[in-house]
């Protein structure tokens, strides 16, 4: 994978109306791969939380016996974290207004993550 | 895990720090070695050579830096396959101060690591005193202040 083929994974997301921002984290250490994001978003620290919360909550998913997580999102009162893990441990997340399409971005997301595998 | 202080304005930033960032061992020191505050260990000598090993590598990716012309190297981070080892210095009103940190890759990641490293460094350098003088490294007395500071870390 190249620099321009992760922006242009990214570009998958942050083109749907409402993301504010896409990443490409690696998953293990929690450090940002790739970025597209507004200014305002705290990059290193969305990325940081995210993957630990991408491994807590996979451990627990398949401590219940569910298998591997594919697809998470978090709603706060203010917009919302989207986030799947591909296959080559990178987590691609999207931070998004309250009223984002969730239904595109999760596709765009899955995409992504296809391409970045 | 037993968290302890020679200098006591360290213990709360550090306390904080391993809360947060769900590190296994941490050890804050000056460049020469000397050791500030350890959380985690169990023994003495694994301070002892914890902080001589530390201190030793920031004193060679110092001189690396110099022989480059560059400003001394922010941090360094090296993983294993359980464990991380993360390094950095830390500007404070006391000097820079080191600080060693292991840990777990199960229970913490390098992102969260730095992630809670920058809130320790504005946290260390808000509460270290401003006005006090360095205590010299190799003093008369060394010895006894090397005792002392080891009985004060593992509460002896």
């Amino acid at each position: 994978m190249t620099a321009v083929a992760f922006q242009r994974a990214l570009d998958l997301v942050t083109r749907v109306r409402g993301v504010r921002g896409a990443m490409l984290v690696e998953l293990g250490d929690g450090v940002v791969v790739a970025e597209h994001l507004m200014e305002g978003i705290k990059g290193p620290a969305v990325a940081a939380l995210a993957a630990s919360l991408a491994n807590r909550l996979g451990r627990a998913m398949e401590a219940a016996g569910l298998g591997a997580g594919v697809y998470w999102h978090l709603q706060a009162s203010e917009g919302a974290l989207l986030a799947v893990p591909a296959a080559s441990g990178i987590l691609v997340v999207a931070v998004t207004e309250p009223e984002v399409n969730v239904g595109l971005v999760r596709l765009e997301l899955l995409r992504a993550a296809q391409a970045v595998t | 895990m037993s968290t302890r202080a020679v200098e006591a304005w360290t213990l709360a930033p550090l306390k904080k720090f391993v809360s947060e960032a769900g590190v296994r061992l941490v050890l804050l020191m000056t460049p020469a070695g000397q050791v500030l505050a350890q959380h985690g260990f169990s023994r003495a000598m694994d301070v002892m050579a914890a902080s001589a090993l530390g201190a030793a590598i920031m004193a060679s990716t110092g001189e690396i830096a110099r022989q480059l012309s560059q400003p001394p190297f922010a941090a360094l981070n090296h993983q294993g396959v359980r464990h991380g080892i993360f390094l950095a210095g830390v500007p404070t009103g006391r000097g820079t101060i080191v600080a060693l940190v292991v840990y777990e890759l199960d229970a913490s990641s390098l992102g969260l690591v730095q992630l809670f490293f920058e809130e320790l460094a504005a946290d260390l350098d808000a509460a270290s005193p401003k006005e006090a003088v360095p205590k010299q490294v190799l003093a008369a007395d060394f010895e006894r202040e090397l005792t002392n500071s080891l009985n004060t870390l593992f509460g002896r």
